[in-house]
């Protein structure tokens, strides 16, 4: 049986891997991608807290799932706006999304 | 089941019915785009949305209850404040007639009303959530179409630049608080608000997840509320979008947040050791938010782009509210919200208009506006003094009770540096009353006629900021239903004192 220590480490280090990947990236796709890491380690939290720590419900595996279904809904909606700027721009990376600033 | 739980949801399901409605009508009603115009344009929604508003402050809601097993709670409370959010819809469909009457939104209108009343639906949500699902939920059904309305003006650059920003910093602070909210599951084993507070105040000491775990959450409401440290997206967003979308962005978006922000403090995070931690964070917040927002505010042309940085001092001074989670807070957090709304839908009204009408959108392009449209500029002046807080109008007041709050409270020196803020605040919005009156142009902007819808709203607007601050009935009735942390203390001592007479006999 693997220790939680060692998962929460792992959702842990995922988070912070989307954090950098958020302020790092150029492609605003490549965002996207590191917004659904970070979601993805707080649903690996809720799954193994409920697991290991409190087996008597189903409350985290819940919220994971619907946590899941709204990131679904969320991409979608930015997919959507990416496309939109990519149709004005030719070009969706956000060093060129400067018109308005200070 | 029991299915008469249902009736506590009244607010939501009347609004509920609305959407269906709309939704109906839209397929039948709405015009083809190319000879046709709007057949039921704004009138349908306006008048469906204010019999939504009345049913909702009729008396027989005004009692507290539950459904769900406390998934959803209701208070009088609550339904006070989702009816300013929905009086503030109601202005915002007003104003957003004229615009809604362009030949390029003439098929989409329909599509408006109902993204808007799915967000005020979300945000009903969030306001009675008694857990962190219904919460989270809540929160982001009323965020996503959120970004579709800033992106609403498809052709136009600059609304799709606006959402781009809009929706991956929201998913961001998404994310943040989801990951807050696992840790503090971890930790307490629940997610009840009311389990939360019970389980954090029955064990020992001081654990750093939990603190971590709510500073994650305050982080992503700080997103919603735009405070200062994560105010980045506030004015390219209020800058890029629609005027209408930004009008409701600053006030019906934000003022939800604050206030389901300090129901949720004083419920799951109410314990001793956690109350001074948020009490600290906020202090900072709130006298960057204010600092800040009115420096970067004095440098901006663009009125919308000034509108935001005002609207993210006015967050500071909605915030300062919470501070202790006192009942008086809250009525104060509720009654400020109230006073902003009508102001700052005032101030977005005329700007609205005149950029309808005349394409004027920069400070300078309202010089000599006196001189065209006198009563424009006068209501503009009348708004504007509301929202620097000078005495006759509705916003001294306002200002005054939240201050008096933060001050029993005993907060003395950080009511002193928003006191100072109130003067620097008062230089920039006298700023474009002196553009509108003093300065001399000969080429002022043309005048013109105001549509009635738009007089309508500037009417319920300018009555709101002239009466609210005269006859205080508004503040003592919210003041009848107001709850803190210090009723909820008192209530368990004379619980206490019950049990503790009973063991007496």
């Amino acid at each position: 049986m693997i220790s939680i220590d060692f998962i929460l480490l792992v959702s842990t280090l995922m988070m912070f891997a989307g954090v950098y990947g958020f302020l790092t990236r150029k492609s605003t796709l490549a965002i996207l991608l590191s917004i659904e890491l970070m979601l993805n380690a707080a649903n690996i939290n809720f799954a193994v807290f409920n697991n290991l720590l409190f087996p008597n419900g189903h409350e985290g595996v819940f919220f994971a799932i619907f946590a899941i279904a709204i990131a679904a809904a969320e991409s979608a909606i930015a997919i959507a706006i990416m496309i939109n700027i990519y149709r004005q721009l030719q070009n969706i990376s956000v060093d060129k999304l400067t018109k308005m600033k200070w | 089941m029991d299915y008469s739980q249902f009736l506590n949801m009244q607010a939501e399901l009347s609004l509920l019915a609305v959407i269906v409605i709309l939704f109906v009508a839209d397929l039948f009603m709405c015009p083809d785009g190319k000879n046709g115009k709007g057949v039921y344009n704004t009138c349908l929604p306006v008048v469906l949305l204010t019999v939504h508003t009345l049913l909702n402050l009729c008396p027989l809601c005004h009692e507290a209850g539950e459904a769900f097993g406390g998934m959803y709670q209701h208070t009088p409370m609550m339904s006070i404040v989702k009816s300013i959010l929905s009086i503030g819809t109601v202005i915002t469909f007003l104003m957003a007639h004229k615009w809604l009457s362009r030949e390029e939104n003439l098929v989409k209108q329909g599509e408006f009303y109902l993204i808007t009343l799915f967000t005020l639906l979300g945000m009903y949500f969030m306001i009675s959530s008694g857990h962190f699902l219904m919460f989270f939920i809540g929160l982001e059904t009323a965020s996503i179409p959120m970004a579709a309305t800033v992106a609403f003006d498809k052709n136009r650059y600059e609304s799709a630049e606006a959402s781009a920003k809009f929706i991956l910093l929201a998913l961001f602070s998404a994310a943040l608080l989801l990951f807050g909210i696992s840790l503090i599951y971890g930790v307490t084993g629940t997610l009840y608000f009311d389990g939360i507070g019970q389980a954090v105040s029955n064990c020992e000491g001081f654990n750093p997840v939990m603190l971590l775990g709510m500073l994650l959450f305050i982080t992503g409401m700080g997103f919603k509320i735009s405070l200062v440290p994560f105010h980045l997206w506030t004015a390219d967003t209020y800058q890029g979008a629609p005027t209408v979308v930004t009008g409701y962005l600053s006030v019906i978006s934000k003022g939800s947040a604050a206030f389901v922000l300090f129901t949720v403090l004083i419920k799951a995070f109410g314990a001793e050791g956690l109350v001074q931690a948020w009490d600290q964070a906020f202090l900072w917040i709130i006298i960057a938010s204010i600092t800040i927002a009115n420096l970067f505010a004095i440098r901006q042309n663009n009125l919308k782009r000034f509108m935001a940085f005002s609207a993210i001092s006015q967050a500071g001074y909605l915030v300062l509210g919470l501070m202790d989670g006192t009942a008086q807070g809250m009525t104060s957090l509720v009654f400020y919200l109230l006073v902003y709304m009508v102001a700052n839908l005032g101030a977005f009204a005329v700007i609205t208009v005149v950029e309808e009408n005349t394409g004027g959108i920069t400070i300078d392009s309202y010089n000599g506006l006196y001189k065209s449209n006198p009563k424009l500029s006068f209501l503009m002046t009348l708004c504007l003094f509301s929202l620097a807080g000078i005495p006759p109008f509705a916003g001294f007041f306002s200002k005054f009770f939240i201050f008096m709050a933060a001050f029993n409270a005993g907060w003395h020196w950080l009511v002193l540096i928003a006191l100072i803020n109130t003067v620097i605040s008062l230089y920039y919005y006298l700023l474009i009353v002196k553009a509108m009156y003093i300065i001399p142009n000969d080429n002022p902007l043309p005048g013109f006629k105001v549509d009635c819808y738009s007089r309508t709203a500037l009417f319920l607007c300018v009555a709101g900021v002239v009466f609210l601050g005269i006859c205080g009935i508004a503040y003592n009735f919210i003041d009848g239903f107001a709850y803190g942390l210090d009723n909820v203390a008192k209530c368990c001592m004379d619980a206490v004192d019950c049990c503790c007479s009973q063991s007496c006999h």
